[in-house]
């Protein structure tokens, strides 16, 4: 099939042909520009891109430059899906009807991009609505658990005990009370014919994801985490480090689901560490660690063990 | 499908009728009342294979299906969809960039009042509310315009030196409810009218890769801004060119501004939609008594034709505005345009403001017929000597100011 890229190793990765540019305006250490170039030159596709309003918005298409070495689009916050089903029905259409601009012999495929603030929050009717409705796309959350691109406020993707701007840590709070929402089941009952959480420390993982998500009839959705040096308050250099200790601690499991229904775990820490680790690497997660706020550790620990459980249940009962 | 050369259409039908002929590539859309039969019909539509090759999206919601109209439009043909009210008003925030990004996608507009209260009728609130998003407006009074200048809308904003949205709006219920004789073109002549629509930047054009949407801070945003307004100003040529084309196929002559016995008149009554109708008969009813009345439709609200306004209106000896939506807290719409123009064109002349038909609330030749009369009395005393804003027909107190 056209498209399908075979990449060996890191170092040919690296080098392939890019449609993700450097000179974009992220900061040093950001996995949004990691996981956008893998995904990107992960396949030989022609793409067509959209974009929601946030930090990979910002940061790629400032007049008169652009990242994107492929056409693109940005709308607003919470649409990036729905210009791709529009795009994605045209292209349909314009074939049929023999009408195409161009036909350079390869098949297209959409990938939308989106912040966890334009997918779990602001964006879900419009993604899900896309998703229901089966267009042939691909929507990627890039997800740093926050508002990133404003201050980093708090959204429903922040996990319990962050301090961010809006849900900050005070003498009486702890930060963020809520859980994080589980978009990937919100993704598959959607109507997702694929859903996918990833990691640019593993990027055999995201690459063989997309490739599949993009050869997959229907809509897919992948979720990857997203460090963020910034808001989660780590040294630029630690980034892949963060992205290895939410994997290996669990708080963001690799895993899929195909047609809603087949469930994979796909990564499995040989040694599991303690949430305990992940957080103490962040200072967003600082002042969990004085004596009055310990018990909300404990009460994550517990948390994220119940889902893993939850996930490998699922994987072992075939659903 | 077969189209007689008579058929008996509602505002609704005619519309839809229109984008079929156009041959969309793509529609999205998303129901509202009264608004809800055009996308009912161009589903019907796509289900019998009679949109030639097009697709229907059934988005979610207005604020999707304007996004779908964007992205669709960006990747490279030819786009409309159709909306109402608090869908309209849903969708706001898309319309703007619908424009800025120089895309020609149509959009019927049904008008109706805006929520709260809730009301399903027919008023201008929404037309209003999206004055400022960067599309062309053009103003349909009855089912045959609305189907002429949703044919003309594709030909105005597709043309490669406008490249601009444009709105058709006709009044909810009054006309696209409302089934009177239309005199459709064949599909054929329809489309050779039309024509073949190619999109200067496709996205599809993997050849040459394009971004939309850009962000463009304090260093550009006055000048993307700027030109759009100028392309807006610069789309009346445009607009002509295609008025005069259709009245040679058609015989059926558009103008910017649209004139019933207003050449001679003295006091002119300004207005847009359905009451026009009501207007002429007002019109005719007076000009029976011996009253030299006229008056004056604005058939392209946007870009403003403010040469053919002043020429319209410059002979008056006074003027009442009709506004079909609250003004809420100034004079309406309509009225500011109006006055600027006299203004403009030094000429000082009494100018009432009247507020009608807001939520669908009945306007009739009584009515009119006052409206006229007030600035009779302004006329014969040389200066305004009547509230500067009245409501038409409205129950309780007058509630008039200034």
């Amino acid at each position: 099939m056209s498209g399908m890229k075979e990449i060996k190793n890191l170092k040919e990765f690296s080098t392939s042909v890019e449609k993700f540019e450097g000179g974009h305006r992220l900061c040093p250490g950001c996995s949004h520009s990691i996981i956008t170039r893998q995904i990107m030159n992960a396949t030989d596709y022609n793409l067509v891109v959209g974009y929601s309003t946030g930090c990979i918005e910002v940061c790629t298409s400032i007049y008169p430059f652009t990242s994107w070495n492929t056409s693109s689009i940005h709308i607003g916050f919470e649409n990036s899906a729905t210009a791709l089903s529009g795009a994605e029905v045209m292209y349909k259409v314009l074939q049929k009807k023999g009408k195409l601009p161009c036909d350079n012999g390869k098949d297209t495929k959409f990938i939308a991009f989106g912040g966890d603030g334009a997918t779990y929050d602001i964006g879900l009717q419009w993604i899900s609505g896309a998703m229901e409705r089966g267009h042939e796309l691909l929507y990627v959350c890039l997800d740093n658990e926050g508002y990133m691109n404003t201050g980093g406020q708090r959204s429903s993707s922040t996990p319990p005990g962050g301090a961010t701007t809006t849900s900050p840590a005070g003498k009486i709070s702890y930060g963020e009370k809520m859980k994080k929402k589980d978009i990937m089941g919100v993704m598959a009952a959607s109507g997702a014919e694929y859903v996918a959480q990833v990691s640019p420390a593993q990027w055999k993982d995201l690459v063989r994801k997309t490739q599949k998500a993009l050869s997959i009839k229907g809509p897919s959705f992948i979720n990857a985490v997203s460090p963020c040096p910034t808001e989660w308050k780590f040294e630029a250099h630690n980034a892949m480090h963060i992205n290895e200790l939410a994997i290996d601690s669990c708080v963001f499991p690799l895993y899929e689901i195909e047609h809603g229904q087949k469930l994979t775990v796909n990564y499995r820490p040989k040694n599991k560490i303690p949430v305990r680790d992940y957080m103490a690497a962040q200072g967003r997660f600082k002042h969990l660690f004085k004596p009055e706020f310990e018990h909300v550790i404990e009460e994550f620990q517990k948390e994220v063990d119940a889902r893993w459980e939850y996930l490998l249940r699922r994987e072992e009962a075939g659903v | 499908m077969e189209i007689h050369e008579r058929e008996v259409w509602d505002g609704n039908m005619a519309a839809s009728q229109a984008m079929r002929q156009a041959r969309c590539d793509v529609v999205a859309a998303y129901p509202i009342t009264p608004s809800t039969p055009i996308v009912q019909n161009y589903s019907q539509y796509v289900a019998d294979g009679d949109v030639y090759g097009g697709d229907f999206i059934p988005v979610e919601s207005e604020h999707a299906a304007m996004s779908a109209c964007v992205g669709a439009s960006a990747a490279g043909g030819r786009v409309a969809t159709a909306t109402s009210s608090q869908g309209f008003a849903l969708m706001v925030e898309v319309l703007y960039q619908a424009s800025g990004m120089r895309l020609p996608i149509i959009l019927n507009v049904v008008n109706r009042a805006l929520a709260s209260p809730l009301n399903i009728h027919g008023d201008h609130s929404d037309m209003y509310l999206g004055i400022q998003a960067g599309w062309i407006n053009v103003c349909a009074f009855n089912p045959q315009e609305a189907y002429d200048l949703n044919l003309c809308a594709f030909k105005i904003g597709e043309a490669e030196s406008v490249r601009l949205p444009v709105m058709v709006h006709q009044d909810g219920f009054l006309t696209s409810h409302t089934v009177e004789v239309v005199n459709p073109l064949t599909d054929d002549a329809a489309y050779s009218f039309v024509g073949d629509y190619t999109n200067m930047r496709p996205m599809l054009d993997f050849t040459k890769p394009v971004t939309y949407g850009a962000q463009t801070e304090e260093e550009w945003h006055f000048e993307h801004k700027a030109n759009q307004n100028a392309a807006l100003m610069h789309s009346f040529g445009v607009i002509q060119k295609t008025f005069d084309e259709y009245e040679k196929l058609t015989g059926r002559k558009y103008k910017f501004v649209e004139t019933y016995k207003s050449e001679d008149a003295e006091e002119i009554v300004v207005a847009i939609g359905s009451v026009t109708g009501t207007l002429k008969l007002t019109v005719d009813k007076l000009r029976n008594e011996g009253k030299k009345v006229g008056l004056v439709a604005i058939r392209v609200l946007r870009p403003c034709p403010r040469e053919e306004i002043a020429m319209a209106i410059k002979n008056a000896k006074a003027i009442s505005v009709m506004d079909r939506s609250a003004p809420m807290g100034t004079t309406g719409l309509l009225y500011n345009d109006i006055a600027g123009i006299l203004l403009d064109n030094g000429v000082n002349i009494p100018v009432l403001n009247y507020i009608y038909g807001l939520g669908g609330r009945d306007t009739t030749i009584a009515h009119l017929t006052k409206v006229f009369t007030d600035a009779e009395e302004c006329k014969k005393a040389g200066k305004r000597v009547k509230p500067l804003i009245q409501m038409v027909n409205l129950r309780g107190k007058e509630l008039s100011f200034f």
